[in-house]
């Protein structure tokens, strides 16, 4: 007799877990199945594991500058291998953290590699055992991994995912990443605060491909000045590995194909959606490239089946994931949730400078057929910014012109990911110009400039 | 009260058009039948008539601009006395009850305001006003309301506590549904006031409404609410008629034509609208159109509602050319491929349900027609003939007359000569 829940959650993300305990809150019995740790990739490795490498990264970078704050530091240096162990030890709280939180809220924890056997049915396989589990309600969140290159699979070795560039056996000293979005970019940035040789090569003609123009030109400013190497339109044909580095054949912006050594290489080319032997097949789960095709409520094209997170597609965000969450527990506890609203989903990258954004970029909107206000406002012109020795960066909004909807905000700079929540909380309440420019911000803080880059949309910048 | 002009469908196929030009400004006072802008499609370039009085408030939607799709909002027009300028303000909190210039019009009773159903448990916030009069909406969805002239009291909010959002608006009518934003004379209601989407308990499936669909609720609402009909009976032997047709189609097999029933019926009321020509008019406000020409408007329905292609001046036709023309007509109706000046227009309408098995019925009138004919099922029938009981073939047919231009004796006078010509039919070849 299989073990009868009202909701089982396949896959412990913050898809997974977030969507567990609301199922909980809500008073559905509810069942959760991880095959490896609680908390899925974000917190064991993947957006927790990562801000702590960049906090080192970013104290060392500041050590490296303590003249600049009228501090001395002899000789700033790094144990590596104390560096990832405060990285792991800080995921391996969270990922506590997450057990604690599924006994307190009564969610059963099943370990093993769970498969849809039927319509309500799931079988979860462990070390050769079979537990059957049945319940009216699936909800697949079992997320994504990152993609090989089709001529060189990542081994560990020389050729790392993000996961061995998180524990790296040894410090790189002349690192290639391949891809810049946030991924590559982050680790870029750490291993160029540390103190390695980056280069960057991205195929399309920008890095951050997703964000605003004005955000990636700036971005390639800013990293250029921090000596990483920069190559957009740029893309790698071959990589071998030596024994003594990585042989790599790059294929420039100018069409010529040069042969170029590295000590070792970061893949950083997208995701693949996690979907293969969970059952989809059997029960006909319609996918679109990979991905799982969801309605407004995350639920699948079968009865009872419902899917959350990185496996429906993009953007491939933990927090995008965990609201899935909500929305599909919700809807399956017979509530009438809101559809998920992409233009209302921020995104983070954690390098130096820091990059957010939420909603449209100027471009998107005007290809959309908004006419457009479009604000800036400069760090140079913030006094926070400058007593904090960040003077760099800017933020950028975009209204449409006509109704004066908030369609994006785009910001690069010092702490920028903490400061983007402002303009999601206007967009989800749907402000526009009006309440914003009324909104009295503190002084001196940073958010001074999310005033200020409104203001400008109106031509009524004070500080600049 | 303003009202938001959208992109019209100018032909059945068209989903998008270019707006080639603007013919008036911002500011510019507007009538019924004024010019709007030129709007090209794939086939034409046509003009776009105001159907409403009024002040352009804004242009929405500027002159090049390709793709425009249909029912995309192009401009905005202010009611007279209204200062176009004058969008309420965002934060102006909005209106308890209607203004008493709106209150005074004669319109029918707007959606019950389903304002924010006030769930239990709501706190109410503490500087609301008189509590329940409050509507809650994001600062973006009232300056919406505003600029489409939406009045928020009517609109059902999906947010938190049923907050009016921005989605709220986007399937909101309001040129279509507000009744306040028709004008105060004897112009003709937009449309049926959307019943906005509701818990209905029952089992069903939401259907948006085509722009076929939506242009015959209006019109025919229209019809309903602002035309008194009256409705005329006769029964008609149809034996003559049938046997000349027999007739006609042996003679004509050569020419490939067969003329069917329905092609002899609209040379009759073409003739016969030619010999009682106070039937063949239009009423228009403060003037009575007499047409000298019949122009018939025939009912061809479709899978996805119905059309009505003209045969334009029938009673000078040839019943064979009646037949060719309107065979094509039909075909071309059926594949959505009529230019609007074959369905816009006709001085009075035919609709044949007699295939169909229904014995009689009474027709809607097609606005601005005064008339329309609705035809039966031919069906053989114990009829008197000279004092005996016999058996003929006979339908009856139904006028359906607009009484504030026709009378019923004028009506009765054509429904006679209608009769006569089907029951010697020889009278409406000659």
């Amino acid at each position: 007799m299989a073990d009868q829940f009202d909701l089982i959650v396949l896959g412990s993300g913050p898809g997974g877990y977030v969507a567990a305990i609301r199922a909980s809150q809500l008073g559905l019995k509810t069942a959760i199945v991880e095959r490896e740790n609680l908390g899925g990739i974000c917190l064991n490795w993947g957006c927790i594991p990562t801000k702590a490498l960049l906090r080192t990264s970013e104290i060392y970078h500041y050590m490296k500058q303590a003249d600049k704050y009228g501090l001395s530091v002899e000789k700033p240096a790094f144990d590596l291998e104390k560096v990832i162990a405060r990285s792991r030890g800080v995921a391996k709280q969270l990922n506590q953290g997450v057990t604690g939180l599924m006994k307190k809220n009564k969610v059963t924890v099943y370990f093993g590699d769970g498969k849809i056997t039927g319509k309500g049915a799931l079988s979860v396989a462990k070390d050769g055992k079979t537990t059957e589990l049945a319940a009216k309600n699936i909800i697949i969140a079992t997320g994504a991994r990152a993609r090989d290159l089709p001529f060189a699979k990542a081994d560990g070795k020389r050729i790392w995912t993000y996961r061995t560039a998180m524990t790296p056996p040894e410090m790189p000293t002349n690192l290639l990443v391949i891809g810049s979005g946030a991924i590559g970019i982050e680790f870029a940035s750490f291993y160029n605060d540390m103190g390695a040789k980056v280069t960057v090569v991205e195929m399309l003609d920008r890095i951050l491909p997703v964000e605003d123009v004005e955000v990636s030109d700036f971005m390639l400013k800013a990293l250029t000045k921090q000596g990483m190497d920069i190559r957009p339109s740029t893309g790698v044909q071959k990589i071998t590995d030596t024994g003594k580095g990585i042989s790599a054949e790059i294929k420039g912006a100018d069409g010529k194909v040069a042969t170029e050594e590295f000590s070792h290489v970061i893949v950083a080319v997208g995701i693949v959606p996690n979907t293969e032997d969970i059952g989809l097949e059997a029960l006909g789960v319609k996918t679109e490239r990979g991905h799982i095709v969801t309605d407004p409520t995350c639920k699948t094209n079968v009865e009872g089946i419902y899917a959350i997170g990185d496996v429906t597609g993009a953007p491939w965000l933990a927090h995008k994931a965990s609201h899935e969450g909500i929305i599909a527990v919700e809807a399956i506890a017979g509530q009438h949730p809101h559809a998920m609203n992409k233009l209302n989903i921020p995104g983070c990258t954690y390098c130096h400078p820091q990059v957010a954004s939420v909603g449209l970029t100027e471009a998107k909107a005007k290809e959309a057929g908004h006419s457009v206000k479009v604000g800036k406002f400069p760090f140079i012109g913030n006094g926070k910014a400058i007593a904090l020795g960040e003077a760099e960066g800017f933020i950028k909004t975009v209204f449409d012109e006509k109704t004066g909807e908030l369609l994006g905000a785009h910001m690069v700079g010092a702490e920028v990911t903490e400061l983007i929540q402002g303009y999601t909380i206007g967009k989800t309440l749907e402000t526009t110009e009006a309440e914003l420019i009324e909104t009295v911000f503190p002084h001196p803080t940073l958010s001074e400039m999310m005033h200020e880059s409104v203001l400008s949309a109106y031509g009524r910048t004070i500080h600049f | 009260m303003s009202i938001e002009i959208r992109m019209p469908a100018l032909s059945p196929t068209m989903e998008e058009g270019t707006l080639a030009k603007w013919l008036v400004k911002p500011g510019d006072a507007v009538s019924s039948g004024d010019l709007l802008a030129e709007i090209e499609t794939d086939k034409a370039t046509m003009e776009f008539e105001a159907i409403d009085d009024g002040v352009v408030a804004q242009i929405l939607v500027s002159e090049g601009t390709e793709g425009v799709k249909v029912g995309t909002p192009i401009c905005i027009l202010a009611e007279e006395g209204e200062d176009a300028n004058a969008a309420p303000p965002a934060a102006e909190p909005a209106k308890p009850a209607a203004p008493a210039a709106k209150a005074a019009a004669p319109k029918p009773d707007p959606v019950p305001a389903k304002a924010a159903p006030a769930p239990a448990g709501a706190v109410p916030a503490a500087a609301a006003p008189a509590g329940d009069n409050r509507v809650k909406a994001s600062p973006l969805a009232r300056r919406l309301a505003a600029a489409q002239g939406v009045d928020l009291a009517t609109v059902k909010g999906s947010g938190p506590n049923g907050r009016v959002i921005k989605a709220d608006l986007g399937s909101a009518q309001p040129s279509a549904g507000t009744p306040a934003a028709a004008p105060e004379q004897a112009a003709p209601p937009k449309a049926p006031a959307p019943v906005a989407a509701q818990d209905v308990g029952i089992p069903h499936e939401a259907v948006k409404l085509s722009n076929m669909r939506k242009v015959i609720a209006r019109r025919l609402t229209e019809s309903k609410q602002t035309v008194p009909h009256i409705y005329l009976t006769v029964d008609v032997r149809l034996d003559a008629l049938l046997k000349l047709r027999g007739e006609l189609n042996a003679s004509l097999e050569a020419r490939g034509v067969k003329l069917s029933v329905n092609d002899l019926l609209i040379k009759a009321l073409a003739v016969s609208l030619m010999q009682v020509p106070e039937c063949n008019v239009q009423f228009a406000g403060d003037t009575l159109l007499k047409f000298s020409r019949a122009d018939i408007s025939v009912a061809v329905s479709l899978p996805a509602g119905l059309i009505t292609p003209i045969v334009v001046d029938a009673s000078a036709k040839g019943v064979a050319a009646i037949s060719t023309e309107m065979k094509d007509l039909a075909e071309r109706a059926k594949a959505g491929k009529l230019a609007p000046e074959e369905y816009q227009g006709g001085t009075a309408s035919l609709s044949n349900m007699g295939m169909m098995g229904i014995k009689q019925f009474e027709a809607v009138i097609n606005p601005p027609q005064a008339m329309i004919m609705a035809i039966g099922a031919g069906e053989k029938r114990p009829f008197v003939i000279d004092d005996s009981l016999q058996i003929a073939t006979v339908m009856s047919a139904t006028g359906s007359f607009d009484h504030r231009a026709i009378d019923g004796a004028d009506g009765a006078r054509l429904m006679s000569a209608f009769r006569d010509l089907v029951e010697k039919p020889l009278g409406m070849l000659a």
